[in-house]
């Protein structure tokens, strides 16, 4: 069975992030990471290689050439080989563009399974599974918090505004899914050694045959006209536990006559 | 006509928040209809008539019973194209989402999400977005027509006008992927458990607590301090604590006096359930944990060593 995981290169989560004021786009020269939720996407890919003997898992990205870093944990974790398309033509794309280079990217590979992560972190879009699954003519399933996957179907159960469903999609799928579905491992030291050697093939647009005016700006459909700051919800105090955390909660609700 | 909402339904009424995106889209753009997708849902459309709608769109049959996506994907896009749509507005959902992110991809069209208002500006549709955790707000347009935009849950209220919709059939014509994916079980409600939105107080615990056995000390401090203890959906869907006490964009909305999170990481959906809470205090390990962004009060630490301690404080302060 072959899988492929789409992991993305996010900034850290925190008070530091920003969009550039100037280019509307996200600040991406900070601290960075793989983004958290991948690494579920990531550990069910391992999972279910593990339990069929046999089969591959390829990390699929769009970004910076400089994410390999971060894709490279999912290296350590135990995928096979990387694939990250780079290019200076994909920067700014939005959702239909980097459907597009994904869905491009993606069949090139014709993997028996699609996974995705929950949401990436810094755009906490939770929906380009449906886009890239529209795209590669598959059914989708999306925020699963169980899943088997036999006799060439995957069964999922993901939670609704209404209750718990269960979906049933015969191979190829594509799946996201949910924070709640694995606790993901942590690359061992010789997993991490082992990750700069493995396969990390960097491809232009031009590579996956995704014309330049289909992505970046040029491929995007939706524009940032300005940015503000939100309303204030008045002052937040943050303070480290030196041992007196529950005291200054107390504290804090007796001056609020909340105790 | 210029404006299609899709109106997703749940047994025979239209959800809350399709209603008042309905509502808003019919205050800036009096053309705007509204489309069902279903299987007996004819009757669900005179509801769409008193909430804005001018003329709604019902696609009635079989195929479309089961609330997948990809089949209403199928039926958007076309109607979209047949009537020329300019903009088709969703109420995020864990469907509508999904509905969503496939009509983009079949149009070629722009998608703007987490939109918690919309306004037109010298002539142009444009969409306020919070992004990085709601710490700005990006005025957010389209270069192309159609404009599709997710509404976040929760902004806009229904507003019932009293008026009658016009409803026109549509047939159902499905690409072949789309019927693939099943609905074996639907809705399916998880066990009962307390009822969380009546609480002045509420306790919450998240994955931080590390195992479902550990709610017990957030149970303590909760009945010390006279509230209820409530949940994320990491942990409901881990089994570790039941559906109904969970708070976020598919759980409960929430507005207690007081909030206190132990182990929640304060992620956007989480947020949308619990953010009108009068007092937040959160208690969590990793200082750039979002929650600390929109709490009265932060502690930056173990909650295994200050829920306890909490406890003891509460129960001295009362006997
Ligand atoms: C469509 C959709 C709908 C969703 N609906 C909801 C919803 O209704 N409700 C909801 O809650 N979520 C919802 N989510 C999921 C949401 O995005 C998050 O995944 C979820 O809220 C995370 O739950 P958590 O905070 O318990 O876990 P995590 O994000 O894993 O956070 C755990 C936190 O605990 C902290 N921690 C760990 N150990 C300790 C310790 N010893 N002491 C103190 N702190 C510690 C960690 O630093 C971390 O911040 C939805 C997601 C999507 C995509
Ligand atoms: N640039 C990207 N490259 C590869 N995968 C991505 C990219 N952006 C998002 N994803 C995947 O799509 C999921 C949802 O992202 P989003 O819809 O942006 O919240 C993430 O969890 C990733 O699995």
């Amino acid at each position: 069975m072959k899988i492929a995981v789409c992991v993305k290169e996010v900034p850290d989560p925190g008070p530091n992030r920003r969009i550039d004021p100037g280019t509307k786009r996200m600040d991406r020269s900070g601290d960075r990471s793989l983004n958290q939720y991948d690494l579920h996407a990531v550990e069910q890919a391992l999972r279910l290689k593990e339990a069929a003997g046999d089969g591959e898992v390829v990390l699929i990205s769009m970004g910076a050439s400089r994410a390999l870093d971060s894709i490279r944990k999912g290296l350590g974790m135990g995928a096979d080989r990387a694939v990250l398309v780079s290019d200076e033509a994909a920067a700014g794309s939005d959702l239909v563009a980097t459907t597009a280079v994904l869905a491009a990217a993606l069949e090139a590979e014709s993997p028996d399974l699609v996974l995705f992560g929950q949401q990436a972190t810094d755009g906490d879009g939770a929906v380009l599974w449906a886009a890239v699954a529209d795209k590669l003519r598959m059914p989708v399933v999306s925020q699963i918090s169980e899943l088997e996957v036999a006799d060439g179907h995957a069964t999922a159960k993901r939670q609704t505004e209404f209750g718990y469903d269960k979906i049933r999609a015969p191979l190829p799928a594509v799946l996201a899914v949910a924070d709640s579905l694995n606790e993901p491992r942590y690359p061992s030291l010789k997993g991490i050694m082992g990750a700069k050697k493995k396969p990390q093939d960097v491809k232009s647009l031009a590579d996956v045959g995704v014309d330049p005016g289909s992505a970046g700006e040029a491929g995007s459909r939706t524009t940032v006209i300005a940015l503000s700051p939100p309303p204030s919800r008045g002052e937040t105090i943050k303070i480290e536990d030196d041992g007196s955390g529950a005291q200054k909660i107390i504290d804090f609700l007796m001056e609020r006559k909340l105790v | 006509m210029s404006t299609l909402v899709f109106l997703e339904h749940h047994g025979s009424s239209i959800q809350r928040g399709a209603l008042g995106v309905l509502g808003k889209a019919a205050q800036l753009d009096p053309d705007t209809a509204g489309v069902i997708i279903g299987a007996g849902v004819r009757d669900v459309a005179t509801e769409a008539g008193r909430f804005g709608a001018k003329k709604v769109f019902v696609a009635d049959d079989a195929a479309l019973e089961a609330p997948l996506p990809q089949p209403r994907v199928d039926v958007i896009s076309r109607l979209v194209q047949d009537q020329g749509f300019g903009t088709v507005l969703f109420a995020a959902s864990v469907l509508a989402s999904d509905v969503a992110g496939g009509v983009a991809a079949r149009l070629g069209a722009g998608l703007n999400w987490d939109l918690n208002d919309l306004e037109v500006q010298d002539g142009a549709l444009v969409g306020k977005r919070s992004a990085l955790g709601d710490t700005v707000i990006a005025d957010v347009g389209w270069t192309a027509e159609p404009r599709l935009g997710l509404v976040r849950a929760g902004s806009f209220d229904p507003a019932e006008s009293g008026g009658e919709a016009a409803v026109e059939e549509i047939s159902a014509a499905l690409e072949d992927f789309s019927s693939k994916a099943e609905m074996v079980e639907q809705a399916h409600e998880e066990q009962s458990g307390p009822s969380i939105e009546e609480a002045d107080i509420l306790v919450t615990g998240g994955r931080g607590l590390g195992a479902p056995e550990n709610f017990s000390i957030l149970e303590e401090l909760a009945a010390a301090l006279g509230g209820a203890v409530a949940s994320t959906r990491a942990v409901v869907d881990s089994g570790w604590y039941p559906y109904p006490t969970q708070v976020g964009q598919t759980g409960k909305v929430v507005s207690p006096k007081l909030y206190i999170g132990a182990g929640v990481s304060g992620a956007i959906q989480h947020k949308v359930g619990m953010q009108t809470s009068q007092t937040i205090v959160a208690i969590n390990k990793d200082p750039n944990a979002p929650i600390f962004e929109f709490s009265d009060l932060g502690i930056v630490g173990d909650l295994n060593d200050i829920v306890p301690k909490l406890t003891e404080l509460v129960k001295e302060r009362k006997s």
